[in-house]
This record gives C-alpha cells, sequence and structure tokens, in this order.
C-alpha cells in the first residue's frame, strides 16, 4: 500500500457560506431569465395559458356558473390565480428534469458551490415567471370585467403570499423532476397531479355546491386556501384566516418536499 | 513525483450488479490517463467517484491528496468534468455559457467576462461566441463543454468519452485542445472506447473490463506485453504453402493458412532467423516474408471479453 500524503496545499476554500449561497443562487436565476432574451416566446408560452383561462371562463362558463361574466370573474380570477401559480411551478419540473438529463446537474455538483444554489435559482427564476403570468391574467381578467374591490395595495401582499406559497410547491415540483426519468414523464406526472389538484377546490366552483364528502377533500386542499385568500385580499371577505391556513399548508409542503428533493438531488445518479 | 489521482480498491455495486470491483490507479501530475475499455466495463464509474458524484462502496481516491470521499470541497476547488453528453446550456449563447460558470465560482463579472472570452479564443469560438449553443456543431459543442470544464482552472480534468460521436475532423480538432491543456500543465483522466485516442494522448493506459483492470502500461508496452508480432510467409510457389505451413508448425508450434499465405505469431525474434534458415535449407523460395506488429485493436481484443465476443 502507498503512502498517501497531501502533496500541495489545496486553494482557500472561498466558495461557501451563506453569503456565496445566496450569489450563486442569483447567478443561477440570471441563467434562467437570460434565456428570455434569446427566446422571447417564452413570455408568450407563460402568458398564453392564463389569457385563454380567463376567455374560457368568462365567455364560456360564466353563464351557466353564475349568471353573470362580472359576477363569475370576481370569484373565477382569484382561482384563476392560483391555478397559474401551480402550473408555472410545473414549468420548474420539466426544467429541472432537462437540466439533469442533459447533464448539466453533474457538473454544477462537480463544482465547489452551495449545494442548493442551482434548485433556489431555478424556483427564484420561476417566480419571476409567475408574476409575469399574474401580471397578464390580471390585466386580460379587468379588461373583461374583473374588479380590484378593496384596494391596488391589496397586490403586494398577494404576490408575497403567492411568493411563500411557489417557493413551498417547488420543491414538489424539484423532487419530482428529479425522479423522472425524461421532460415527457415530468409533463405527464404534473398534469396527473395539477389538474385534480386545482379543479378539486374551490379555485373554479363554490364548496356550497359539492357533495358533503368531497367538501371536506376540498376544504384541506391547499389550492382552496389559496384562493380564498387571494379572494379576501382582492374582492373582499376574511383575510386572516385563508392566509394563515396557506401560510401552514406552505409550511407543511416545505418540510415534507424539501428535505425530499434535497436527499433526491444528492442521491447518486 | 507528484501524484495528482491515486485510487486504490475502488469497489461499487449498483443494486446485483457489481460496477467496480477493485480498481487501482495512479496518474502523475501533468500526465494523461488513458482509461479504454468497453460499453459497461466501469469506466464512468471510475470518472463519477474521483468527480464526487458518486460514494464507492470499498476502497479510497485521492486528488492531490485529498480524500475524495472525505474533503469533497476540496476536491472540487480542484477538477473540472466533462460528462459524456456535453453539459451546456442550449438556450445560452457561448459566451453566457461560460459566464454562468465564472459568476457562480465567485469571479467578478469582468474576470468572468475575460475568462470566457480567452477561452472561446483558445477553443476557436470566438466568432460563435454570441451565437446560442443550439445552433452549434456537435464538435463545437464539445469544445465549449470543455472549456466550461475549465472556467475554473481546474488542475485535474476527467473526460468522458470526450469524442464519441464526433468526425474526424471535430475530433482531431478535440484532440489537439487536449494536448494544448497537457502542455499547459493539466492532469487528464480521459475514458475511451477508441484505442487510437488512447494511443494518441494517453501516457499511460488502463484497460477495465467488467470492472476491473485487465492490463495497464503505456501504449508501447501493451502493444509489446499482450500483442505478439504476425509472421507471414507467402512462397513464391503457391504449390509449396503446405510444406511452409509444415516447417513454420515445427518451429513455432501453430500456424494458419489460408492456402496462400501462411501466418503465425511469434514469441521471440530467434523463431525467425530459425524459419528463414529452414526455408532456405529446404530450398523454398520466398515472395514475401514479413512480421507484422500488434495493432492496440488486437491487443483490446484479447485483452476484454466484451470485445472478444465481437
Amino acid at each position: 500500500m502507498t503512502a498517501i500524503t497531501t502533496t500541495e496545499e489545496a486553494p482557500q476554500v472561498r466558495r461557501r457560506g451563506p453569503g456565496s449561497a445566496v450569489r450563486q443562487s442569483a447567478t443561477v436565476a440570471w441563467r434562467q431569465l437570460v434565456q428570455i432574451k434569446h427566446s422571447p416566446e417564452t413570455l408568450v408560452e407563460v402568458g398564453i395559458q392564463p389569457v385563454i383561462f380567463v376567455f374560457l371562463f368568462a365567455f364560456v362558463l360564466a353563464g351557466q356558473m353564475a349568471g353573470s361574466r362580472e359576477a363569475y370573474l370576481q370569484f373565477v380570477v382569484p382561482g384563476l390565480i392560483v391555478q397559474s401559480t401551480v402550473l408555472v411551478t410545473a414549468r420548474t419540473a420539466i426544467g429541472m428534469n432537462t437540466d439533469v438529463t442533459k447533464g448539466l446537474f453533474d457538473r454544477f455538483r462537480s463544482l465547489p458551490i452551495s449545494r442548493t444554489a442551482p434548485l433556489i435559482g431555478r424556483i427564484l427564476a420561476d417566480y419571476v415567471m409567475l408574476v409575469w403570468s399574474v401580471v397578464l391574467l390580471l390585466a386580460f381578467g379587468m379588461l373583461l370585467g374583473f374588479r380590484i374591490e378593496t384596494n391596488w395595495g391589496q397586490l403586494i401582499p398577494m404576490f408575497l403570499l403567492l411568493l411563500a406559497f411557489s417557493f413551498a410547491l417547488s420543491w414538489a415540483s424539484v423532487l419530482a423532476g428529479l425522479l423522472s426519468k425524461d421532460p415527457e414523464s415530468v409533463q405527464a406526472l404534473a398534469f396527473g397531479l395539477m389538474l385534480p389538484l386545482t379543479f378539486i377546490s374551490d379555485a373554479f366552483v363554490r364548496v356550497e355546491t359539492m357533495p358533503g364528502w368531497l367538501q371536506a377533500v376540498v376544504k384541506l386542499n391547499p389550492v382552496t386556501m389559496l384562493a380564498d385568500s387571494i379572494r379576501g385580499l382582492l374582492v373582499g371577505g376574511p383575510v386572516g384566516q385563508p392566509v394563515t391556513k396557506t401560510l401552514i399548508a406552505a409550511a407543511v409542503l416545505l418540510v415534507v418536499f424539501a428535505p425530499l428533493a434535497l436527499r433526491a438531488y444528492h442521491r447518486e445518479r | 513525483m507528484t501524484s495528482a489521482i491515486q485510487a486504490r480498491g475502488l469497489a461499487k455495486r449498483f443494486g446485483e450488479t457489481a460496477a467496480l470491483t477493485s480498481v487501482d490507479l495512479d496518474v502523475e501530475a501533468g500526465t494523461v490517463l488513458g482509461l479504454l475499455g468497453p460499453n459497461g466495463a466501469g469506466k464512468t464509474t471510475v470518472v463519477r467517484i474521483l468527480a464526487t458524484l458518486l460514494r464507492p462502496d470499498a476502497g479510497q481516491a485521492f486528488i492531490h491528496g485529498h480524500d475524495v470521499t472525505k474533503s469533497p470541497d476540496r476536491v472540487r476547488e480542484i477538477i473540472g468534468l466533462t460528462g459524456q453528453f456535453a453539459a451546456v446550456d442550449d438556450s445560452l449563447t457561448g459566451v453566457e455559457n461560460l459566464l454562468f460558470l465564472g459568476r457562480l465560482l465567485g469571479k467578478s463579472r469582468a474576470d468572468a467576462r475575460g475568462t470566457a472570452l480567452s477561452l472561446l479564443e483558445r477553443f476557436g469560438l470566438s466568432d460563435a461566441a454570441d451565437r446560442t449553443a443550439k445552433t452549434y456543431s456537435g464538435g463545437m459543442r464539445r469544445r465549449l463543454d470543455l472549456a466550461a470544464c475549465l472556467v475554473g482552472e481546474p488542475r485535474v480534468i476527467f473526460l468522458d468519452e470526450p469524442t464519441t460521436g464526433l468526425d474526424p475532423n471535430a475530433r482531431d480538432q478535440l484532440w489537439d485542445i487536449i494536448r494544448g491543456e497537457v502542455r499547459r500543465g493539466v492532469t487528464v483522466l480521459l475514458t475511451t472506447q477508441y484505442l487510437e485516442e488512447a494511443d494518441q494522448l494517453a501516457d499511460d493506459i488502463v484497460v477495465v473490463d467488467q470492472g476491473s483492470v485487465v492490463a495497464r502500461g503505456t501504449p508501447e508496452t501493451l502493444k509489446r506485453e499482450v500483442g505478439r508480432p504476425t509472421l507471414q510467409v507467402r512462397p513464391a510457389d503457391g504449390a509449396q504453402v503446405d510444406r511452409v505451413a509444415a516447417l513454420v508448425s515445427e518451429v513455432i508450434g501453430e500456424h494458419t493458412s489460408d492456402g496462400r499465405v501462411v501466418k503465425a505469431r511469434v514469441r521471440d525474434t530467434a523463431a525467425m532467423s530459425a524459419i528463414v534458415r529452414r526455408l532456405d535449407d529446404a530450398g523454398i523460395e520466398v515472395a514475401e516474408l514479413s512480421v507484422r506488429e500488434p495493432s492496440l485493436d488486437e491487443v483490446f481484443k484479447q485483452l476484454t471479453v466484451t470485445g472478444a465476443a465481437v
């Protein structure tokens, strides 16, 4: 057995610590966002879905749902904001999986950088996309008759709440992205989960119209809690209780999925 | 001698399959080790362990004295990795790809840009610097990938099948770049399925098959030790082929004949002169008599079970 000795001092480790983790996350977020410059169609892709949904709900469904377009928009726009949040989060999973399958994550893991920066950076970048899609959704909704009945200042707590919720939900998305074998299966998985999650809630339909057993499920769904919070903030009604519930749900999502996602990230592939 | 890479008894299982049974490696700083083997031999597993992406089940590995499992961060400070697939971001330009890594590694904006531009220049990518990587050819992508692994100025780089899928031209270009990095003092561990590549680039070759080392040495010693030269005799008179065959068999103990040329693998050069003498004594006129050195290809096939099956 040959004696093994340190032959030379390695350079000072200087790429660790909370300060550099934040900076590295910001760099990863920059990488995501600079892509928009080269493919601005991404902005359309992300924006088109909420616009189509607002149109669909305002003109196709409103009559049956609430009798008038304006009345239903007041109810459904907050629900659509939640749906957008969930859909943008699904993008996180797809992008994450692309990085894994293309070997970019192997490179990240071989660099002397914070282990979480590649994950947090992407989550941050996707939050920017979320803000964009919600702004578009609100603008189009207002064009068709949606009104903020409280005051515009309520948009600030709403965006903060969306940030908290999407940050927590993103970890579930990161996990799905890391565990799936290709982007197509992520897409299938994401839609398999996201559709029931948004429809078995009061995002689009009042919970009172549903059978009792389902109401129990709907009330436990974080999508319901977030939709109720946004209604409270923008249209009026109770705020404290739904916001508290939403934050608790976000905390639970974070506590459950962040460790799982980090474990999957460190898992040997 | 400064040892850049040392590995002792590396073993790794994936479920039921033993990817590596026991692998030892020694790579001197500033040299190139070619890790040669067929698909599934365990080459990538070795690279992933050395690059801190995988933990070995047994054994130890050191990069410039730093233990890959105990101080992976120290190791990551001095290594660069290019995997089997060019890990470049298609939607970023060449310069952005490198800028991104430079910033990630803590360089200032100006510093990162300077590094990016000089790497692109060195790798012949200056003209394509501002195009997105998705417009790049296979060879350009590989070069960008290699540039990306050099942003942190590593002392040891791992290249996992760097030229797989490239056309000969692009391959030669990449070889030149790798040689250039070696001249700059970088230690390279490169895996390849191509003997020619190992022969061209490596100072030392380690042949792995089914998770263990089956041979090691310089390209020359491997050729000499494992492959024996082949003697070929073609008598001027085709009718005498059988006599020649009998004679060769007597001296060397084996022969093959296609009815025109007699071939035998010789053990030592003494056999050669014996054959010449015996042919002369028997009065057989020879149209052709030659000894051919074995190619690395033959050596490889002889060494690897999987290769032999092909």
